[in-house]
Parts: structure tokens; C-alpha cells; sequence
């Protein structure tokens, strides 16, 4: 994880993966370049635009809601977030995030506003806002996603232990 | 102790007893992609390393979203999973087969499998007592390639529901209700189970409704007994020897429960942009309607289009209204055809597109323009999903959903059965 600090972008609850990667752009689907231009175009225009490597997406309730689209996952990767940190998450979008080696971090997110100055510390489970000198604590991943985020990624994780790692 | 419909499915699978919270690593019955998810699961095997499948007879991929194809890109994504598929001999259905999860259910599926699917409506599936669930590519793919994946057996949800549906409700107006009762994410990661006399009663297509929009409320599956209602839907596909009856303990233990009285129910409207904005027809001001989408895994088979006919029969479409139909597979495409359900609607004014996902995705086929109102069959209103994100979606049933295309506005379908 090279970038662990970053600024905060702020969503709403309920946050669809139609927001993040809109279908109208199917076009785009094996095209990490295109993909990344348009992350999250719906729910934040100018998002995409300005995010910066080590920011991070800090959003209400059930963000990734609906389709099952794993590229509104690799999106967060090729943005190169820090972390993707959400009162909750929908299932599928969480277990994409760790698939595809994002931190998907489920913490209250209500003290944090947009602009925030970040830090995450993932091992230890924490997160610092340096503009309000505050810090969250989180609760470990599960083991299995421990280990597959720990590997890169679930093909990375597949890979190395040629099966599904639950110690 | 008692186990509900999740936790008997996985423990059958897993050969011991499971306990909501558990994980487990299970075999996979049935493993399948469609055009959006497949390029990247194919991606993905190949980035492992991958030389063929353990269990061939496992894996199916469907192209059933940009559907024959929109683009240039789509074409060569459908050319890629094409030879993919017939270069390791798998199941493939190509363009005009319809929808993944509708054909999955009426030639696939059996009660008891454990699924994966790549596509959030995999769920559909549990409507044959199946714990069929959705998730990415990477996921799907790592499944294909081991025949198993891991997951933690959800707690459980039990939506009892009973009373004689009114005139004029559907299903669809049930699970609006129900959604919009417990919120978009009221059940995130659990498994909502449907009983009670008014689920025994319906055959398998009604009950369809209830599996397949389970995730609009976030949850990791939506479960239905399999019992003798059961089985005749299998044998009417020539698949009785299919067919095994699994039904909940007595003394399951549920995260919470939910008693649900239909007697009264009033159409359902789900307004924009969120599934669980749900309104009865009573309380919907004046809503003006541009086009009518019927078709979709939720309401695409062909008793839902007898019923959108039963209204649109002899009507015409209001003026400045499209009304887009999409049959969900070939069965229901054939049918159709052979009943005459599609004369009333091109009769009406309305148009039949070919089998698949259709306009849903906001890929092709019916794409809105913008402050425009859609009144439709489908099963997500997300602002954008089809394919502007400054038009307007409201979702009913398919005959609210007819109604509303002869009047021209979002109207109340009872009023117009009372005078048919």
C-alpha cells in the first residue's frame, strides 16, 4: 500500500455501482484508462477528475449498492485510494473491493466531512483525520479477507495458496 | 436446533450441520457469467494460469445484456466469451436465449444446488429452493476454476405472508411493499425466506418476484421452500426427476420475523431513484408517462405478459407514449407468439424486442430521454440505470404498468380492470 494518506470525498448513502460505473458506458468495460476517467461520474462529476493517488471515497450507509459490476471495484483500485470507508457497505461491492485489493473499511463515517485530511493505519485498525485531530477505530477484516487483500487480491491469493486460505 | 431454508441448503452441501455466522467453503453447482461479467472473469482465469476446467459441466456463460450486440467493443467481449466458451466445451447460450436467470431457472437450476452467478440477480434462482447468489468477476472466476467459493451463511429473515391478493395486485406489489417497508438495505447480507399460505398458493412464476428482488434490499439470497408447486414447474420443463422438496425446520431460528397480511394491499409504486421509495397508488400524485418498459428477470415471463395484454388488449397507447416489450427467454418469446400476446401489443402500439435484459441496463433498447418518465416492469429505479441519469423510473407491475401506457400517466390498474 504506497499511499495511506489523502483527502476525504464525501457521498450519500446508497451509492449504486450504476453511479460509479454508468451503463451507458459499456463500451469501456475492458478498458482500465476509460474506466478510471469516468469513476463515479454520477454521483460526483468532478471526481474523477481531481481525485489524487492516496485520497480516499468516504461515504453514508450501503455505498455500492446493486449490480454486481466488478469494475466499479477496480475503479476504486485505479484511482489509487487509500481505502474506500463507509458506515456499511452492499455485500457484493465489499467482497469485489477486497478481490480486488481495495480496503473496503466499515466505520462511522458522520465526523468526517468532505476535504478532511486522512491517514489510514490498516494493520492496526485505525483511522486519523489530521484536520480535526481525531482518530477511528475499526474492527479487523475476517481472516479470509485479511489474507486475500494481504496477497494483492483474490488471483494473487488463488495463486499463491492454490486455494482458499481461511486460517 | 432447526434450520432455515440457507442453513439446510448449505449444511446438505456441506454434509455437516451450519449455524447462521459460520463460514464455510462449499462446492458450487453451477457456475455462470454473462457479457457484462464474463470478459473479466476470462481475464482473470487467465491471469492465474488457468489450462481447463476441473468441472466443465459446472460452468455456463450467457449473453444476455447488450444483447445482440450494441457496439464494436460488445461484439469482440461476445466473439471473446464465444470462443472461450467453445474452446473448453462449456455450456454457451448465445443472443436470443434471453436473460441468464430466467433460463438458468426453467433448464438449469435444480432445489438444493448451491450457485454463483455473475450478476446481482443471481438470486432469482432461490425461487426453486436454490441458494443461488451474485458476485464479481474475480469471484466467479476463482469458483469456475476451484468448483467452490467460501461464504458465510447468512442469518435469516422470515416474511410470512398471508391473505388472498386483492384484485388488481400482483406479487410485484408484495415485494415493493416489502422493500419499501425494510429499506434498501434492510436486509444486507441475510437471507430472506418467503412463507406462509399466500407464497404456498402461488405458482412458481409468481413467486419469482420475491428470490429475484431480494437484492434491492441488499440481501446475499432469497429463498422459497421447494415443494410440490415445485415440482410441477420442473416437470412442465421435463425436468421432474429434478426435483427434491426442502421446506424450513418448524423450529428454525430467523433474525427476525415479519408478518405480512395481502388482503389489503393497494398497487405498489416504487418512485425515484431508490427501490425502497414505495408508494401505494393511493397516496401517487399526477406522474405523466414517456415510455413503459415491460419484460426484465422480474417480470418477464409470459403470464406477466398475458397480463399486461389482458389491459392493453383493444387499447391503443397514449399519445407521445412507447410502450418497449422484452420477453425474458425463448420459452416466453415462443409462447408469445403462439397465444397472440404480442399482436396486442404491437396492435396497441407498442414494440418486441428480442429475448434478454433489454433496456434495464441502460445499455440499448430503450434508453430515456432526459426529465422523461419510465414506468416499467423492472426491478432497480437507480438514477441512470437506463441509461440517463436526469430521467425518472417508477416501477409497478406489468399491469400497472400497461395502464399506465393507454392513459398516458401512472393510473390505478384496478379501476381500469373494473371497466374492461
Amino acid at each position: 500500500m504506497p499511499n495511506q494518506r489523502g483527502r476525504a470525498w464525501t457521498f450519500p448513502a446508497n451509492v449504486s455501482t450504476d453511479l460509479i460505473f454508468p451503463g451507458r458506458y459499456v463500451e469501456f468495460l475492458s478498458d482500465e484508462a476509460k474506466l478510471r476517467s469516468i469513476t463515479l461520474i454520477d454521483a460526483r462529476e468532478e471526481f474523477a477528475k481531481e481525485v489524487k493517488p492516496g485520497d480516499f471515497v468516504v461515504a453514508e450507509d450501503n455505498f455500492g449498492m446493486g449490480s454486481s459490476r466488478e469494475q466499479a471495484a477496480l475503479m476504486m483500485r485505479l484511482c489509487e485510494l487509500s481505502a474506500v470507508v463507509s458506515k456499511s457497505f452492499a455485500r457484493i461491492f465489499f467482497r469485489n473491493c477486497i478481490n480486488v485489493g481495495v480496503p473496503a473499511i466499515e466505520l462511522d463515517t458522520s465526523r468526517i466531512d468532505d476535504g478532511d485530511d486522512l491517514e489510514i493505519h490498516l494493520a492496526e485498525g485505525k483511522l486519523i483525520n489530521h484536520t480535526k485531530n481525531e482518530t477511528y477505530d475499526f474492527p479487523p477484516l475476517p481472516p479470509v479477507m485479511t489474507n486475500i487483500l494481504d496477497d494483492g487480491g483474490l488471483v494473487a491469493h488463488i495463486k499463491k495458496h492454490g486455494d482458499f486460505n481461511v486460517e | 436446533m432447526g434450520m432455515t431454508l440457507a442453513e439446510k441448503i448449505i449444511a446438505s452441501r456441506a454434509g455437516h450441520d451450519v449455524t447462521a455466522g459460520e463460514l464455510v467453503i462449499t462446492d458450487v453447482d453451477l457456475i455462470y457469467a454473462h457479457d457484462l461479467s464474463g470478459p473479466l472473469a476470462i481475464s482473470q482465469l487467465e491471469a492465474i494460469g488457468f489450462e481447463g476446467f476441473k468441472y466443465p459441466d459446472r460452468v455456463v456463460f450467457f449473453i444476455d445484456h447488450a444483447s445482440p450486440a450494441s457496439t464494436r467493443a460488445a461484439a469482440n467481449d461476445h466473439r471473446r466469451i464465444r470462443e472461450f466458451a467453445g474452446s473448453h466445451d462449456l455450456r454457451f447460450y448465445d443472443v436470443g436465449s434471453g436473460i441468464a436467470h430466467q433460463v438458468a431457472v426453467e433448464e438449469l437450476i435444480k432445489p438444493g444446488q448451491i450457485v454463483i452467478g455473475g450478476d446481482s440477480h443471481t438470486c432469482h434462482g432461490g425461487v426453486l429452493g436454490a441458494f443461488a447468489t451474485g458476485m464479481g468477476s474475480t469471484d466467479v472466476a476463482m469458483t469456475m476454476y476451484l468448483g467452490r467459493t467460501w461464504l458465510k451463511v447468512p442469518p435469516a429473515q422470515k416474511f410470512y405472508i398471508h391473505g388472498e391478493m386483492p384484485e388488481g395486485t400482483y406479487p410485484k406489489d408484495v415485494m415493493l411493499y416489502i422493500i419499501g417497508m425494510i429499506s434498501v438495505a434492510g436486509a444486507t447480507y441475510k437471507s430472506m425466506e418467503f412463507v406462509g399460505p399466500t407464497i404456498d398458493a402461488m405458482p412458481i412464476w409468481q413467486r419469482m418476484v420475491f428470490p429475484n428482488m431480494s437484492v434491492e434490499a441488499g440481501a446475499k439470497v432469497g429463498l422459497v421452500a421447494s415443494d410440490e408447486r415445485t415440482r410441477t414447474y420442473l416437470r412442465e420443463h421435463n425436468r421432474e426427476a429434478d426435483y427434491s422438496p426442502i421446506v424450513p425446520d418448524a423450529d428454525a431460528v430467523y433474525e427476525s420475523e415479519y408478518d405480512i397480511d395481502v388482503s389489503s394491499l393497494e398497487p405498489q409504486i416504487a418512485c425515484p431513484h431508490n427501490v425502497d421509495n414505495v408508494k401505494p397508488i393511493s397516496e401517487m400524485g399526477t406522474v405523466p408517462v414517456h415510455q413503459v418498459y415491460l419484460g426484465t428477470c422480474t417480470n418477464g415471463r409470459i403470464e406477466d405478459f398475458r397480463e399486461a395484454a389482458q389491459v392493453l388488449k383493444g387499447q391503443k397507447l397514449a399519445p407521445g407514449v412507447r410502450l418497449v416489450a422484452t420477453p425474458a427467454s425463448r420459452e416466453v418469446f415462443l409462447l408469445g407468439t403462439k397465444e397472440g400476446i404480442w399482436d396486442i401489443i404491437i396492435e396497441a402500439g407498442g414494440l418486441v424486442n428480442s429475448p434478454g435484459c433489454g433496456a434495464c441496463p441502460g445499455v440499448h433498447t430503450g434508453i430515456l430521454a432526459d426529465d422523461e418518465n419510465c414506468l416499467s416492469t423492472l426491478n432497480r429505479n437507480f438514477k441512470g440505470r437506463m441509461g440517463n441519469p436526469k430521467a425518472n423510473i417508477y416501477l409497478a407491475s406489468p399491469a400497472m404498468c400497461a395502464a399506465g401506457a393507454v392513459a398516458g400517466e401512472i393510473v390505478d390498474v384496478r379501476k381500469v380492470l373494473t371497466h374492461a
